[in-house]
This record gives C-alpha cells, structure tokens and sequence, in this order.
C-alpha cells in the first residue's frame, strides 16, 4: 500500500493547488481580475498544458518535436467539430470533445513516430517537421474542417477551473508517470539508448509511450484552446507556433515541469505587455534560444523542481533556522539508508540534458573544490530543490 | 545442455571478417576468460552475444534456443546482460536508479498502475528498491547510492555498471574490461567482488580483459583471439605456454609487424 | 509523351536546385552530425545578397552570382564559429535546437531588414531563346541550369576525391578524432565544409529564381526541407548521394504536380513528405547508403 509519508505529501500537493485555486477563483468572482487577465490566466494554462507535453517529449525522452503545434490543432478541431456537429449538450460534448482530441492526437502520434521513433537519429525532428506542414495543408483542402476560414461559433466553454484541473491533471501524469518504471525507461533512453536496451528496455516501444502520451496531451490543450477561442482556423497552428512552445520549454529548463509553468506564465504574459513585441518575438526567441544553448542549455531551472521540499527550506531560512543540509566536508552520508528513504518519489536526481550534461564533463568543478562548494551554496540560498541527494554529490569528493 | 552454445559464429563489416567462424561454449557456473590483441574482435563477440550486431552465418543458443535475430532487450530478458567497455552509464540519474533501470525486465506492473498508483505499484516499487539497495550494498555502494552516476568516482562508475547489469538477474555475465582503468588494490577487491558475485548469483560470466593477473587468476578457461579467430583455448596454465598466444601478443621476432 | 518529356526536364531543374542544397546538408551532416536546419534559410539569405548586387549595384549576373555565393558562405563560416562551434560536445539536442534557432533568426532578421513582402527577382533570361519539344515550350535557361549544377557537382566531385584537402574532409567524415590525430586541422575543413556548402545553397538560390523570381524572407524554408528529405533519400552523409536523391526527388515532385488533378494541388507539397516516410520505413539508411553501424 501507499506508504503513510506518501499519502502526507500528496495530500499536501493536493491542497496547495487547491489554494491556489480557490485564491485566483475567489478574485475572479470578486471582480478582483478583470475578463482580460482572466483569458492571459486560461491562456498560460493551456499554454503550460502544451509546454509540459513537450518537455515530455524534449525534455524527458530527450527527442525534438517540431510540430506540436500540429497535434495541438489535430485535438482542437476534432473537439470543435464535436461540439459544432454533435448536437450533444454542451458539457457532455466538451468532455467527450476533449477525450476524443487526446485520442485523435495520440493516433496522429502513432503514425508520425511508426517511421522515425525505430531510428536512431534525429528523423523525429524531420518529420514532425514535416507533420506540422501537412496538417495545416490538410486542414485548408479538406472541406469538414472549414478549410481556410477555419471553424466558427465553438462554444466557449472553457473556463478558468476547467483549464486550471486539466493542468494539474496534466502535471500529476507526467510527474506519475517519471517515477515509475515506464518514467525510468524514457529517462534511460535519453541518457543513452544503447546502455537502455542493454539494460532489458525496449527502447522503441518506450519512446512511443512517452511520444504518445505527449502528443495526447497536446490534443487536450487544443481541445481546450478551440473552446476558449471560439474560432480556429489553420494558420494559427504553424511552425512558429510550435516553436513558441520549444522556447518556453527550453527557457523553463528541459526535463523540468515547474520550469515548463514558469517559462509558460512568463513567456505568455510577456508579449501583452510590451507593446509592439510581436514584431520582434521571433527574432527575441531565436536569440534567447542560441544565447540559452550556448551559455545555460540547462534553463530556467534546468531538471530542478520546485516543490515541497523548496517551499520547507525557504520557510526554515525565512523563520531563521538553518537550513538542514549535509555538513560540505561529509564525504559520505552517515544516516542509515534504507528502502524507505528513496522510495520512488526521491532519488531520480536527473539533471540537465540539454548539453550540461556532456559539455559538463569538462567544466565540472571537480567535486570538493570551492567552486563546488559554492556553487552548492548558490543552489541552496535560491532554495530550489536538486531532488534527492543531488547535493551531496558536488561535494563528494572524487577520483578522477 | 550447456547454457551458451555459439556455432561456427562469423561476422562481416564490407569486405572485413571481424569475428570469424568462431565455435564454444559456456556452462552455467563458469568463469571464461577472452583475450587478445586489440582489435581482435573480443568486443563485436559481445555485441553479437548482446544482439546489438546480427552474424552474418553461424547461432547462438542460450539455453538451447536461439538468439540470432533477437532484439537486444529481448536476449536481456532472456538471461544475458553485460557492461560495457567505455562505461555506459545514465549519467544524470542516480546510482539507485541506474540500478533500477536494470531491474526493468523483472517488474510488470502497468502502466494504468502507475498513473493510478494502484497497489501493485507501491508493492513493486518498494520491493524493487530494497533489492536495487541490496545488490548496490554488495559492491559497497549503498551509501552512494541517491548520488548521480556521472559524479562518482571511476571506480565506483565501473561497479555501478556491474550492479545495473546484475539487477537484470542474468545467467550469463558479459564483463567487459572491468578493470580497465584501476588500480591493483582495486583490481584485486573487483576481482574477489566477481568472485563473490558469481557464486552468489550463480552465474556464468564471460569476461574480457587485458590485466593478465585477472586474468589468469579468475578464470577456468581461457579463449584467445586474434584477426577474429580463435587461436588458443584451454587452462590459463596452458594459454601462458601456448607458442601461438606469444606470437600474437609479442609479434613474431621474424616480421618486421608488432 | 511530350508533356512528360517537359516535365521531366521541370523535374530535372528543380531536381538539380534540390541537390545542390542537399549537398549542403549531407556534407555538414557527414562531418558534424547536425542537420543544419538554417541551411535552407542561407539559401534565402543568397537570393537577397544575388538580388542586390542585380538590381542595387548593378552588377552583371555572373559577377552577383560570386558576389553571392561568397557572401553566403562568409556567411555560413559566421553562423559555425558562433553558434554550432561552442556546442561541437554538447548533447545532439542542444545543437539541433540551436540549428533551428539560427534559422529562426536569419528568417526574421531578414524580414526587419527587408519586410516580409516579396520582391521580383529582375529578369536575366528575357533574351534567351525557347526550345519547343513537341507542342510545349522549355526556355533554353532550364538546360543552362541543369548543365551549371551538373558542372559544379562533377566540380566537387574532382575536388573531394582528388584533392588533398577534399581527402581530408572525408577523412574527418569518416572519423573526426583519428583525422585529428593524423595532423588534420579539423577546424579549417569544418569551416571549409560550411563555406563550401553555402555558396552550394547560393548558387541553387540562383538558379531557383531563374524559375521562381519571388523572394521573400522564408522562400528558403520549403526548398530547404525539401533538399534535406532528397538528402536523406540518397543516404545522409554521402556526398553522391545527395545529388542523386535531389534529382530523384525533383522528379518525383515534378510528376506528381503534373499527374496529380489540380483539385488537390495543395497535396503535392505532401508528395514529398510521403518520400520521406517511406524511405525511413524502407531503407532509412538512403538509396546509397550503407546500414549505419553502430559504435558500442
């Protein structure tokens, strides 16, 4: 059974989206946020819905999908039309609207990674490339899906609860899914496919997994997307549009789920201030993308999370209490190791695909080293959580 | 039945015989050394015990059956596992989880399992946790073992990689240069450790190496290659003797190549 | 018969354009294993450095030609040094998503610069006679430009197979760090590689606009993922078989834009996509390339 520590802790997740909920639902109603921020608000949680499916997929199976947007548009118009043809009520046909968009995306899915996800290379890149082409071209010559004038009258139905529990059902799944053995499989993949397959895993079958659920996932956020826009029509889903989301998960940090919803809020929200932004919102990212690629391929936070654990020691630094850190000079941890203590949920200390990794052999401060240290210490003063024991590891000192 | 039977086994890249009709077998308990120059094929024998590559004529049977054709995970789950030669490990995960990855082709519960975190989930979870702990403990490694693979120390990465090839529960053990890279005390502990583990196991295990002492000291039989056929086979005592083995390794004294 | 017979020679020039930007892909993917996603994107840039040496500076066409292919390929070096060199050890993703970020960038750079509408490509070819085959008419540019891009290949050809430097860019294609170790300057044929494969893009925007005299800041992404899936159809990394699968795939497309009823013109596009798709499920390694083996 679930063990008790367990239970504590998700209940505690469970609340603090709870609060969240009923603190930003509270202002709603009050009129505290008026109906503009309200749709920026339902737009930053379909748009972290997207980022977090990619960083499924990018982040966590460490494989490049270049047309998101493209499975996005496969499970909004597969809802629209639902709802626009149904005759359903209208909450009967959203709910069945949005299964079908994830399952709509999923098949798409499994036809796009049949030819590239057997390979090993970057054939996904290529063809979701490809993929995110012919569904826009498909979209405007086929005539059900109101061709280049798009769909009109959705019904907006989408609202903020709604958008708010799809996005915390989305980070539950993926978070569920990390830490377990088919979530450790698509992490062992993207390490190194063939130490993966030594390893017993069937790395083809593993990657489709992980694609699948991605790309079901983006076909929630669609599904969503159609009923709070109200129209669609196929330009929207183009390549830029994809890669809006590439950015947001590459700025949040590749493999994190809590940096996915920063990049999201911050990346959403930018563009509506500044004005005139748009004009140069491409080139702003393509900047960003090879500055962040060169200098912190590892992100925003890179594979850290915030979590319960960020939260307990910043309350601790904040009441003035130490924070409750291994002594740097311990080599070794001396508490006794049991199951219990890295039961799933701890322990998966990943950090950084995106280069840091690999590059990182040569400019990593051999462990023990100030540097080292300090950088230990930097980590904790920001109070973000390494997950795990990740932080004895810099200070373990090595042979090499 | 022996537990490997390789027959008459050859391997072709473009017009180079790699591994050349090459015939022997394994049996359950053994510790079979295979040595030889660089370039000998020692490793393309692994790769195609592993599936990685498909020979171009000759079996493999593990067990009796067959593996020619096999995915790689497919001969894994059926009792073969190996390290490799330039330590493959999952660089940013943690020792646990490396292991725990090797564990992969033992623990079934599904997917709906994990996304509901049903019973079985936690059941497996834990179960497969205190035996990844327990095979980490072994090799000493349990109080590292939340620590990321790529910041431990050589030596320990070589251990680890044993430990995710043991959590596979194998019957056979491809060891690929162990030792490469350590020192003799550490040779010495691996070497007792690979002892230990065989029995403990019970398991077969074929090892490649270049330390001699290792060598000579740990394993039964001994198999030399060279240009990808087999050159000499027999006690380590016999292979030291052996006019063939000397020549491959030295050159022989009247050709200008060494 | 010579509506097919038109259509193939179609096939054939737009087949020599792809293959000259594939040559372009396959040679930086042979020596850096990264798909260059802005290559097809330096092919725009080409076209606007050829269109302002036309029309701003007036130079004849064969000198904006050079003027082009150099600066493309100054270019080309530029984006190297910069962008991809820093990452030569990172992980694959991290240089793959810096490759569509360049892309990103010369694609909306140039649109600041020159504004997203297109300009007319000034005509150089008003003069030039017509052949008739049959009932149909071939403007004699078209063999101008199949005969150009064959001699510039065979150029190439010469170049990597006879010379020493072209030797050693198979060298270091075939092993970066032995080539290295033989006293190589793997830097120099990296950059030489780049230089080379751009002022290939170039040349191909050229003869591109010959036919399609439209330029716009991202003409170059179409042709560009074109090339790539040609060079993936030869087999991804060899240098002759890029120029095969660009022919290929020139003609295949020019078949099914003439075969296909114009009801579903738009589909052609995803003719080419269908190609790629079948030669990954088919023989992903490419018409002439050999099963990748893999390194343990």
């Amino acid at each position: 059974m679930m063990p008790k520590k367990k239970i504590r802790s998700y209940l505690i997740n469970l609340a603090a989206a709870a609060f969240v909920f009923i603190v930003v639902y509270l202002a709603l109603q009050l009129g505290w946020i008026n109906s503009y921020y309200r749709s920026i608000l339902i737009l930053i949680c379909i748009n972290s819905i997207m980022t977090i499916s990619l960083n499924l997929a990018t982040g966590l199976l460490g494989e490049l999908c270049l047309g998101h947007a493209g499975f996005m548009a496969v499970g909004a118009y597969t809802t629209a039309l639902i709802s626009l043809n149904s005759g359903l009520p209208t909450y009967v046909g959203l709910t069945l609207g949005i299964l079908a968009g994830a399952v709509t995306a999923g098949i798409a899915a499994v036809l796009v990674g049949i030819p590239a996800l057997r390979l090993r290379g970057d054939y996904l890149a290529i063809i979701t490339l490809a993929f995110g082409q012919i569904i826009t071209i498909l979209i405007r010559s086929l005539g059900f899906t109101g061709g280049a004038l798009g769909l009109n009258g959705i019904p907006l139905t989408t609202d903020f609860p709604l958008t708010y529990w799809m996005l915390i059902v989305t980070m539950y799944i993926v978070y569920a899914l990390i830490r377990s053995r088919q979530g450790r499989a698509i992490l062992a993949i993207r390490e190194d496919d063939i130490a993966a397959e030594a390893s017993g895993i069937n790395v083809t079958r593993y990657k489709m997994l992980a694609f699948v659920i991605s790309a079901m996932l983006a076909g929630v956020a669609g599904a969503l997307y159609a009923h709070y826009q109200g129209v669609l029509t196929p330009e929207k889903f183009d390549y830029n549009y994809s890669i809006d989301f590439m950015v947001m998960v590459v700025f949040g940090g590749m493999g994190s789920i809590t940096g996915s919803i920063l990049a999201a809020i911050v990346l959403t929200i930018l563009p509506q201030l500044l004005y005139g932004f748009s004009d140069y919102r491409m080139l702003l990212y393509s900047i960003l993308l090879i500055a962040l690629m060169i200098f912190k391929p590892s992100g925003l936070l890179g594979q850290k999370e915030l979590s319960q654990r960020v939260f307990q020691r910043l309350g601790r630094q904040l009441l003035g209490k130490k924070p409750q850190t291994v002594p740097v000079e311990a080599d070794i941890p001396t508490t006794v190791v049991d199951e219990d203590t890295y039961l799933t949920e701890q322990g998966s200390g990943d950090s950084g695909v995106g280069g840091s990794s690999t590059r990182g052999q040569e400019n990593l401060p051999v462990s023990g080293t100030p540097i080292a240290e300090a950088e230990g210490k930097h980590q904790e003063r920001l109070g973000l959580d390494t997950q795990g024991d990740e932080p004895l590891t810099r200070k373990h000192k090595g042979r090499r | 039945m022996h537990l490997l039977e390789v027959n008459e086994m050859s391997i072709q890249f473009g017009g180079l015989k790699a591994v050349d009709d090459i015939t022997f077998a394994v049996d359950k308990g053994e510790i079979l050394g295979l040595i030889g120059p660089n370039g000998a094929g020692k490793t393309t024998i692994f790769n195609l015990l592993t599936s990685v590559y498909t020979p171009t004529s000759g079996d493999i049977l593990l067990n009796g059956k067959s593996i020619v054709g096999n995915s790689t995970w497919q001969t894994v789950d059926s009792g073969l596992a190996r390290t490799f030669q330039n330590i493959r490990l999952f660089k940013n995960l943690s020792a646990l989880d490396n292991v725990r990855i090797g564990f992969h082709g033992l623990e079934h519960y599904s997917l709906a399992s994990t996304l509901l975190r049903l019973p079985s989930y936690w059941r497996d979870e834990k179960d497969l946790t205190r035996k990844a702990l327990a095979i980490l403990d072994i090799f000493g490694l349990k109080s590292i073992a939340g620590v990321q693979a790529q910041n431990l120390p050589y030596g320990q990465q070589r251990k680890l990689e044993i430990c995710r090839a043991l959590a596979s529960d194998p019957q056979l053990l491809l060891l690929d240069e162990p030792a490469a890279g350590m020192n003799p005390t550490e040779t010495q502990e691996l070497m007792s450790m690979i002892r230990f583990v065989k029995d403990h196991f019970k398991l077969a295990i074929i090892l490649i190496e270049h330390d001699m002492s290792l060598v000579m000291n740990i394993c039964e039989r001994l198999i030399v290659l060279d240009y990808g056929r087999i050159i000499a086979r027999g006690l380590p005592d016999e292979i030291k003797q052996n006019q063939a083995v000397i020549t491959a390794y030295l050159g022989n004294p009247l050709e200008e190549d060494a | 018969m010579t509506y097919f017979i038109t259509q193939f020679i179609n096939g054939l020039q737009i087949g020599a354009i792809y293959a000259l930007i594939a040559l372009g892909y396959t040679m930086v993917y042979g020596i850096i294993k990264l798909i260059n996603f802005a290559h097809g994107d330096l092919m725009m840039v080409g076209a606007y450095i050829a269109f302002f040496a036309l029309s701003d500076w007036g130079l004849p066409i064969y000198l904006a030609a050079a003027v082009s292919m150099v600066g493309t390929a100054i270019l080309g070096v530029v984006i190297d040094r910069i962008a991809y060199k820093p990452l030569r050890d990172a992980s694959r993703l991290s240089a793959l998503i810096t490759a569509i970020a360049v892309s990103l960038l010369l694609q909306n750079a140039c649109m600041l610069l020159f504004s997203s509408s297109p300009r007319r490509f000034p005509t150089v070819t008003a003069n030039l006679p017509t052949i008739s085959i049959g009932n149909s008419t071939v403007n004699v540019i078209v063999f101008i430009s199949i005969a150009l891009a064959v001699a510039l290949m065979m150029i190439l050809n010469l170049f990597v197979n006879k010379t020493r430097i072209g030797k050693a860019m198979l060298a270091v294609s075939e092993d970066m760090r032995a080539a290295q170790l033989m006293g190589i300057n793997v830097d120099f044929i990296v950059s030489l590689t780049f230089a080379i494969g751009s002022a290939l893009a170039a040349f191909a925007a050229i003869l591109y606009l010959f036919s399609y005299p439209q330029i716009e800041p991202y003409m170059g992404a179409m042709p560009g993922i074109k090339a790539f899936i040609a060079a993936v159809l030869g087999g991804i990394g060899i240098i002759p078989g890029a120029m095969v699968g660009g022919f290929l795939l020139g003609i295949i497309e020019s078949m099914a834009k003439a075969y296909i009823p114009s009801a579903f013109s738009q589909i052609t596009d995803a003719v080419v996509f269908l190609v790629l798709i079948l030669v990954l499920l088919i023989k992903p390694s490419g018409l002439m390339g050999k099963p990748e083996k893999v390194k343990v």
